[in-house]
């Protein structure tokens, strides 16, 4: 059965299953009940389930992640809302002290069935304090699992694996995709949770992506195909685990990587991108790794400079032919 | 205080003290590494706050935890093994002296982090409420950790949504070296709780009686619906901060002062006197006059002999846990990856995506 979705509604429909089958599910965030959520994804569930299930918070990030592990500790299945993740910095602790460490801590006593939603990326215009994107800082904790759904069909799949698994799983959300919509099949089985997917296949490159801007490289991927350039995209889906081995098998038949990442360049998730990959395929690559990614700046406020601190799809089309060796043809 | 109840209150005071004395040897010996806080001084809360609560209640503890361990009954060797890193440790080695975790007996983890113990605990008091059980959570915190914002925000909704979270207060009136009014603008850590409308009361946490009293009044409370409740029991660790710190930043002449209200003296004291007067005999009714007396009759008193025989017995118990822990092996690596994945056993990766 294939619906057409907002991504907002996907999630919404997720939540929505998953509280209605299993009453260990329940929801917690700032203004996700009465409200709705900020971007809709908890829309109707407080009339249906109750304030108990879909619990309007105090503005206490550091303090409802922290009651979110509690929750898990108990077999509960704490679905945090966390409104954007500029505000997870006040809940590290709770994420990376706890949630993360505890089953490992216990010498693997622990499930912790603990799900933590936040939307982030670069908007439109929201200032450097809510704009950024953060990925790598939780990439760098082992026990932590990291789900980046770019589609609608993802959202609906990875949400709800993510509240099925027993470890800590990061939904981060891209705030400019929400109204993006999408072709939904709600009863296929759904690949691993972790699993790349190449979105495109090609011959000549390999554009590695997640989230909105895996959706910017199958853009670029259209207009390098005029230029005759085949691009393979591979959207990760996962960045942690990362699926290697999608991405090395492409790599064994295009011989050159492009990673395009929104978030800031430096020490980030295309250098782990590049490094791990090239520790599998050093002798598959014809051309050095080249990296599209974020200024390493605040994101500014003004419009234009905001859109030319991340890449733009013309940014991924220039890299991509220059990496494939080739030139633009004019016009 | 009947004498069942006194006589583990006893066992649980000494064994607490000899067990930390001895682990403070054993680091001395270089079977214990890394950071070993020690609790003697403090034992009475500790024994008297879990012997109040029922095995179904929910504990989070901080760093300073062994004594709460053993009283909640997590065995002597597995404690002992788990301070020595050894793979019999409760927690394989894995967590070592500040995590100690024993999911069966609802002993839910050692916070080394000043402040965690708010929101753990008021999650799982969120998770008892929703499902409507009647198990409550007893959430330790020292002075130091009133400071914290997630003491606030945890107080916050705890107290809004009537969660069953008992707050204790270890007031050893130190954070490591900075004593409590250096630290503290309010320094009666109860009355914080009045922002929050949670009742709290100040107690004497020397006393192990007057501790259990106070804890099966407020849980008496939490029980019947009533939200949230503080207690903050003053009380003195003789010993540093840590291993590593000598506590010399503490005047000789407090130390001194509270030396003579060491917590273990005072419940052999309270055990030595424990005999029932005339009067309490008489005060109890006729008709429970034989039933005491019967009582008294049939069991020994705690005399000293009986006093020192506990004390032999636990010598054995805490030199039995040592050997254990000894011939305990070391975990291996797969021990430490079985423990960061063990929650993804019904999950089958992909070829070469697991981190290794």
């Amino acid at each position: 059965m294939t619906e057409t979705l907002m991504l907002w509604q996907a999630l919404n429909r997720a939540l929505d299953i998953e509280m209605a089958s299993d009453e260990s599910v329940f929801t917690l965030g700032e203004d996700v009940g009465l409200y709705g959520g900020s971007y809709r994804v908890t829309e109707g569930l407080y009339a249906k389930y109750g304030e108990w299930r879909v619990r309007d918070t105090p503005i206490s990030e550091g303090g409802f992640t922290g009651l979110g592990v509690g929750a898990a500790l108990t077999g509960m299945r704490p679905v945090v809302e966390i409104m954007t993740i500029n505000f997870a910095l006040l809940a590290l602790d709770a994420i990376i002290n706890m949630a993360a460490k505890i089953p490992f801590m216990s010498g693997g006593q622990f499930p912790m069935p603990l799900v933590i939603r936040m939307p982030g990326g670069v908007a439109k215009q929201l200032a450097a304090q809510h704009s950024q994107r953060l990925e790598h800082t939780l990439m760098n904790v082992p026990g932590l699992r990291i789900v980046v759904p770019a589609t609608p069909q993802d959202a609906w799949w990875q949400l709800r694996q993510a509240i099925a698994s027993d470890e800590p799983v990061i939904v981060l959300e891209h705030e400019l995709l929400y109204f993006e919509k999408g072709e939904v099949d709600l009863t296929t089985v759904p690949p691993p949770m972790h699993q790349a997917i190449v979105r495109r296949a090609g011959t000549d490159l390999t554009i590695v992506s997640y989230s909105r801007m895996a959706n910017l490289a199958l853009s670029a991927a259209q207009q390098l195909a005029d230029q005759n350039i085949q691009a393979e995209v591979i959207d990760l889906r996962s960045l942690s685990p990362i699926d290697w081995e999608t991405c090395a098998a492409s790599l064994r038949k295009t011989h050159r990587l492009l990673v395009v990442e929104e978030d800031c360049r430096f020490a980030g998730t295309g250098a782990e991108i590049i490094a791990g990959l090239t520790e599998r395929c050093f002798f598959e690559l014809d051309a050095v790794p080249v990296r599209v990614a974020g200024l390493d700046m605040p994101t500014p406020f003004n419009a234009e400079l905001e859109a030319a601190s991340i890449p733009r799809v013309e940014d991924i089309v220039a890299a991509a032919s220059q990496l494939a060796g080739t030139t633009p043809r004019p016009g | 205080m009947d004498r069942d109840t006194l006589h583990k209150f006893l066992y649980d005071m000494l064994l607490a003290r000899a067990f930390e004395e001895r682990a403070a040897q054993e680091y001395s010996n270089g079977n214990i590494a890394g950071f070993l806080h020690l609790y003697p001084g403090e034992e009475a809360v500790a024994v008297g706050v879990i012997h109040a609560a029922e095995p179904s209640d929910y504990l989070v503890t901080t760093y300073r935890e062994h004594v709460h361990a053993l009283v909640r009954g997590i065995p002597p060797r597995q404690v002992m093994a788990e301070l020595f890193g050894r793979r019999d440790g409760i927690c394989k080695g894995m967590g070592g002296s500040m995590h100690l975790f024993d999911r069966e007996r609802r002993f839910m983890g050692g916070y080394a982090i000043v402040g965690e113990t708010f929101p753990v605990a008021t999650g799982i008091g969120y998770s008892v409420a929703l499902r409507d059980l009647p198990e409550a959570v007893i959430c330790f915190f020292g002075d130091g950790a009133v400071n914290q914002g997630t003491f606030h925000e945890a107080l916050n909704m705890a107290a809004l949504w009537k969660l069953p979270v008992l707050f204790v207060c270890e007031n050893n009136h130190y954070q490591i070296g900075t004593e409590i009014h250096r630290h503290s603008a309010v320094v009666d850590v109860h009355k914080r709780a009045c922002a929050y409308n949670i009742p709290a009361e100040k107690l004497d946490g020397m006393d192990v009686i007057n501790v259990y009293e106070a804890t099966r009044h407020a849980l008496t409370q939490i029980r019947a619906g009533n939200g949230p409740q503080l207690l903050e029991f003053e009380t003195y660790r003789f010993r540093g901060h840590s291993m590593a710190d000598a506590g010399n930043y503490r005047p000789r002449a407090e130390v001194n002062s509270q030396s003579g209200r060491d917590p273990v003296d005072t419940v052999i004291h309270e055990a030595e006197i424990g005999y029932p007067t005339q009067a309490e005999i008489a005060a109890a009714g006729p008709d429970l006059v034989d039933q005491l007396v019967c009582h008294v009759a049939a069991a020994d008193h705690f005399n000293e002999q009986h006093i020192d025989s506990v004390r032999r017995e636990i010598d054995k118990v805490v030199e039995d846990a040592v050997q254990f822990a000894l011939a305990s092996p070391p975990p291996d690596m797969q021990d430490a990856r079985d423990s960061l994945y063990c929650n993804r056993k019904h999950e089958t990766l992909l070829e070469g995506s697991q981190h290794d």
